[in-house]
């Protein structure tokens, strides 16, 4: 069986903090890691090859430097990946980072699965699964816990819901997201290490993927991104001074007042 | 395709631009601002530009004709056959939104059993209710509801659609939005109406502290997703108001390729989304034995626990404590918040509270910007001292 995981590279430190003074951004030693969700992705993959033989393959679409992540997949034991990378790419909403991914899978061809993670941190959208399902015309869940039971064919599925959860049988080829609670992913090994060093490592640019020019990058990004800006703080804490048994008076003083007043029972 | 262009004539070098980009796509190169893949085209760093140096060219996309496609449209989720509170917080929103652009809100529902709620549907503002009535819909399964809702928005051209960001809903709607070649922007904070007419889509990004304002000018509908709690529900009473009932056509699905097994409800223990008195804690406790010195102080006020992210993280809570904008939004009256740094995410989560009382060692905390009352100081020696004073 042949099983593709989406993997993203996204920034260790996902805080992005401001310099009050000059409201400018502050970065964080900014090192790229894989999205810790497709960690999870990747872990359920192997373990379906673990029981049923077959491929699993990385896939990106991101700047050449993802090559890092990729090959961490496979210190990992993805047996290749392939990377979607092209400056045509560049500025790829949803939509178009859907589209994108979609080749790639045409490309890698006779996909039987294929998982991403619930989300990527650095964006939180979950909207790449349910919509690289939609341009590859098959059906898909998002959420999974567990999978049940799967064969060439067929997958079974426990799905998070909001107020519990559903078993849901899906014919294959399909696409899940996994929540973090399906597994806990293994560690490279060592052998995997070195392995990877040299794994043969596929770059796929726009051409090679015949990507229609419309759909990628930002020219195919239904959305745009007009303005980022800092939120508004209303500030206007009243600020509880003295030393600490002034505090604890006063603290206490505002919650007795508070439930009194509020008439909140106890 | 756009392009952010840096005259480097005009460029001094000077760096702001780079310390405006969120996107940590420009970079210095013989002392000239370079851009590199990640950029996204903002725009922030025209902004920050002393000189004027930065500007960015769109291509001139054919404009399409897109009159046709009007009206404010929201899908009704329900779940145990009642109407989810997003849905009318959408509702409600929606109007907002429709007196703006001068047109209708509609609503869509799909269920079974459910003429009964029509009238709750009409008095929260829906103009018009598009329905189809059957059991098809009582598994939720999302190839169902895609199959209709295509077809909704390519018979009735919708020029917005909102949908609940619950579990449901952000699984149909990216793949509707797929579907019908479109945008999606997921978890809105803000909605509003720009100048021309287009919807202003704003969300929390970069776990840091920044919003940010997405449009989708060339494709219809322009859709999005919304958190529960996060816009407020009202009814309108308007008498002379239109009312409309469709009966939409039933749509024959082809073989389905997915099949719901089961489905479980876990009844909810106590939910932090309603409780009255929350004491939140986060990293700033310090030690997880200290969440019994939390617990014991919740007890005395009949509080609910809530936690940051990172507590449930690394396995001190579980994730249905969770406060923010991937956890719970809650609407307390007294939220007391110990070690808690008021990231953006976390704050998405606590803007319902009615009085806020944050303990934190750092002065600069951000989460002093929202809180009533400051406190400086170490939160489980405070908080020792005030289950004493509340004991006698
Ligand atoms: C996409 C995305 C979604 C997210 N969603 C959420 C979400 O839903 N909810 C959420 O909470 N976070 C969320 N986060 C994480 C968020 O960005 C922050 O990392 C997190 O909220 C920080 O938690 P914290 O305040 O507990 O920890 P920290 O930021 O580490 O803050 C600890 C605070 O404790 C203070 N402190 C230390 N010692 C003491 C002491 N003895 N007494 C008092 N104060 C002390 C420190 O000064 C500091 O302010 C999300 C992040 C991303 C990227
Ligand atoms: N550029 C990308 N390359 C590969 N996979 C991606 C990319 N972006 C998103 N994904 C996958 O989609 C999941 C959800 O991402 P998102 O919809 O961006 O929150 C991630 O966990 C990845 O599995």
């Amino acid at each position: 069986m042949k099983i593709v995981v989406c993997v993203k590279q996204v920034p260790s430190s996902n805080e992005v903090k401001l310099d009050p003074k000059t409201n400018t951004i502050i970065r964080e030693a900014d090192k790229s890691v894989i999205n810790p969700y497709d960690k999870f992705a990747i872990e359920e993959a192997l373990k379906i090859k673990d029981n049923l033989k077959g491929e699993v393959i990385a896939l990106s679409m991101g700047i050449p430097a993802t090559e890092k992540i990729l090959r961490d997949a496979m210190s990992r034991g993805c047996d290749r990946s392939v990377l979607l990378s092209d400056k045509k790419f560049a500025g790829a909403d949803t939509l178009a980072t859907a589209y994108t991914l979609s080749l790639g899978i045409k490309k890698i061809k006779n996909v039987s699965l294929i998982i991403c993670g619930k989300m990527a941190i650095d964006g939180d959208t979950a909207q790449i699964g349910p919509e690289l399902a939609e341009t590859l015309k098959i059906p898909h869940i998002t959420d999974v816990s567990e999978i049940i039971k799967i064969s060439e064919n067929e997958i079974t599925c426990r799905k998070i819901n909001d107020n519990g959860y559903s078993i849901i049988k899906m014919v294959l080829p399909a696409v899940i997201t996994v929540v973090k609670d399906i597994n806990l992913p293994r560690l490279p090994t060592i052998p995997g290490v070195l392995k990877s060093i040299h794994a043969s490592f596929e770059i796929i640019n726009a051409h090679n993927a015949t990507a229609n020019i419309n759909r990628i990058g930002s020219t195919g990004s239904p959305t745009q991104v007009i303005d980022t800006f800092i939120p508004e703080r209303k500030n206007v804490a009243i600020e509880i001074e003295g030393d600490i048994d002034k505090k604890i008076d006063f603290i206490g003083d505002i919650i007795k007042e508070i439930m009194y007043n509020g008439r909140i029972d106890n | 395709m756009a392009e952010l262009i840096i005259d480097t004539k005009k460029c001094i070098g000077c760096g702001l631009c780079i310390k405006s980009c969120a996107y940590n796509a420009l970079s210095l190169a013989n002392k000239k601002a370079v851009v590199d893949d990640d950029c996204v085209f903002c725009g922030s760093c025209i902004k920050s530009c002393p000189v004027e140096a930065i500007w960015i060219e769109r291509e001139i996309v054919e404009i399409k004709d897109l009159t046709n496609y009007k009206d404010i449209w929201v899908l009704i989720e329900e779940d145990r056959d009642e109407i989810l509170p997003v849905s009318y917080e959408l509702l409600t929103k929606g109007r907002e939104l429709a007196a703006e652009k001068k047109c209708d809100v509609n609503a869509l529902i799909l269920g079974n059993n459910i003429q009964k709620k029509f009238e709750n549907i009409f008095e929260f503002g829906a103009n018009k209710i598009y329905y189809f009535e059957g059991s098809e819909f009582n598994e939720k399964l999302d190839e169902v509801f895609i199959e209709y809702l295509d077809y909704v928005c390519k018979v009735y051209n919708p020029e917005i659609f909102l949908f609940g960001a619950t579990g449901f809903g952000r699984s149909i709607a990216p793949k509707l939005a797929a579907r019908l070649n479109t945008g999606l922007t997921a978890d809105c904070t803000i909605l509003s109406i720009d100048d021309n007419g287009l919807l202003k889509q704003t969300r929390p990004a970069f776990g840091g502290n920044l919003m940010a304002t997405i449009i989708c000018p060339n494709h219809r509908p322009q859709m999005a997703t919304v958190r529960s709690g996060v816009m407020k529900a009202y009814k309108v009473i308007d008498k002379n108001r239109r009312k409309e009932l469709i009966n939409i056509e039933a749509i024959k699905l082809q073989n389905k390729k997915t099949e719901l097994i089961e489905r479980i409800i876990e009844e909810k223990t106590k939910s932090i989304s309603d409780a009255e008195i929350i004491v939140s804690v986060g990293k700033g406790i310090g030690s997880q034995k200290n969440i019994e010195i939390v617990q014991k102080f919740a007890d005395l006020l009949g509080a609910e626990i809530g936690v940051s992210r990172p507590l449930v993280d690394i396995g001190w809570a579980g994730y249905e404590k969770q406060i923010g904008q991937t956890g719970s939004v809650i609407a307390p009256k007294l939220l007391i918040a110990l070690g808690i740094s008021g990231a953006i995410q976390h704050l998405a989560g606590i803007s319902g509270a009615q009085t806020i009382i944050a303990i934190n060692t750092d002065p600069e905390a951000s989460i002093f910007s929202v809180a009533d009352y400051k406190v400086v100081g170490d939160c489980i020696e405070i908080l020792k001292g005030v289950i004493n004073k509340l004991t006698v």
